[in-house]
């Protein structure tokens, strides 16, 4: 449990039975004070717990990366052997199960995009960082704001103004009655909803994981005193704490796939007009 | 699309309101963590996408050639293989269908030199024979002529001491001998 989370929960005397109500973690978990600031033009930057984190999982991905392929052998060993089995997934299992050939262009994208993620996510469950980056709703936004940012110029330039709004709001295939009611549903799901649901998804997860994890670690440390209820319950939810750890894992990473995938989704259907 | 984020972030601060401290949503969305958050990922693009991506790209081309170079070379060597088998198999039917046409050459020959050795020592054999009839013949007639003599001689002297008379220059006789003799041929002869 950090410092900040055993501050958030009333102190380190409150405990069950000692006259203190449960001491349930909310939204100043997720809220961190400057560690220093500067000041860019106008613009105040301060640089908290979450923007260090992420500045290190930025220093190790690329130093991870940079080392498995300072040298790539033709018969892979080592790093390498591990760095190129995250390229062939991205490369087969996102880039082109979704674009097809044509995905090959885009796998620097959307591998910088999933292993960022991933590790974002990651260090959540890092000992002592102990908070997902992403669940700091200005950081997926960054991510979703430069997946709208790519795939609507994309698909202006690829398709042309025009034909790129016709075929998003008017899809072929739906009696022409319809495009009064579709054409708006369309627009306001695809341009205005999301890159809002894109950054939500993956916010909103990391966010509820880890207060779930805070949660019940606050419980474990609450239920500790001098009573059988109390024992056991502290107990029950150190063991839920680990469990919730280990699903917490697999949610990472599933979450890191979905937002890549979406991305190579959106890629995809500005390239060609849906059909 | 950030009208959206901070509408929905007051809403949400409106309704939370937890009273005493303000606390920010955490839905809102401060512009130095959005700011940092694209930097962070711009990074991490450019430096992936332009110093370790594109090697691991190349790499995998190339090993992707080379494997498929490696499939192309062994099925050169197995068409390679296969022509020298052809040719052997040729080769060998050629030495088979030669070796053939001389055995059957050899046994020609040899009929034919069995066949013109038999008739040269029948030739020979016959001109043996011829040599040896003729001489016999002359032989013969010598003998016979030589015989004819004496016994017209001791026929005659034998004759004449049976007769008691000189016979020898008798014309008569020597009739009578010659007579006697051409009887003795003509049984001779039969």
């Amino acid at each position: 449990m950090s410092a900040e989370l055993v501050l958030a929960s009333g102190g380190i005397d409150c405990h069950l039975m000692s006259g203190c109500g449960f001491p349930a973690p909310g939204a100043e978990i997720f809220q961190f004070d400057a560690v220093f600031s500067f000041t860019v033009g106008s613009l105040e930057f301060n640089i908290t717990k979450v923007t260090i984190l992420l500045f290190i999982v930025v220093v190790v991905l690329l130093s991870f990366f940079l080392y498995a392929f300072r040298k790539p052998q033709l018969v892979p060993r080592g790093a390498q052997n591990v760095g190129e089995l995250g390229y062939l997934f991205i490369r087969d299992g996102i880039a082109r199960e979704a674009m097809g050939k044509e995905g090959d262009k885009f796998v620097p994208f959307l591998f910088s995009f999933f292993f960022l993620i991933w590790m974002s996510n990651f260090v959540g469950i890092v000992p002592f960082a102990q908070i997902p980056i992403t669940s700091i709703f200005a950081i997926p936004v960054a991510f979703a704001l430069i997946v709208y940012l790519t795939w609507v110029p994309l698909g202006i330039y690829r398709q042309g103004f025009g034909p790129f709004f016709k075929n998003m709001l008017f899809p072929p295939g739906v009696p022409k009655a319809m495009y009064g009611l579709l054409a708006p549903i369309e627009f306001i799901s695809n341009i205005i909803v999301r890159p809002f649901t894109h950054s939500v998804r993956l916010f909103a997860n990391m966010f509820a994981g880890h207060l779930l994890i805070a949660s019940f670690s606050v419980a474990t440390f609450y239920l500790i005193s001098a009573s059988l209820i109390g024992i056991m319950g502290s107990v029950a939810s150190f063991a839920v704490t680990i469990a919730l750890t280990g699903f917490e894992i697999l949610i990472q990473a599933l979450q890191a796939y979905i937002f890549t995938l979406l991305t190579a989704v959106y890629i995809s259907g500005a390239l060609h007009a849906e059909h | 699309m950030m009208n959206v984020f901070a509408a929905l972030s007051t809403a949400i601060t409106a309704s939370g309101g937890e009273g005493g401290e303000e606390m920010p949503s955490v839905l809102a969305v401060p512009i130095d963590e959005l700011v940092i958050g694209i930097i962070a990922f711009l990074v991490v693009f450019g430096v992936l996408g332009k110093l370790a991506l594109p090697k691991i790209k190349e790499t995998l081309e190339e090993r992707t050639h080379t494997i498929e170079g490696g499939i192309k070379r062994a099925e050169e060597a197995q068409a390679e293989a296969q022509r020298s088998l052809d040719e052997y198999k040729t080769l060998l039917a050629q030495g088979r269908e030669e070796a053939s046409a001389i055995r059957t050459q050899a046994q020609a020959d040899r009929t034919a030199i069995i066949e013109e050795a038999r008739t040269e020592a029948r030739a020979a054999a016959a001109q043996v024979t011829a040599a040896a009839e003729a001489q016999m013949a002359a032989e013969r007639a010598q003998a016979t002529a030589s015989l004819t003599r004496q016994v017209g001689e001791m026929a005659v002297g034998l004759a004449g001491k049976v007769i008691g008379q000189a016979l020898t220059d008798d014309a008569r006789v020597r009739a009578t001998v010659d007579d006697f003799l051409a009887d003795l041929e003509q049984q001779a002869a039969r």
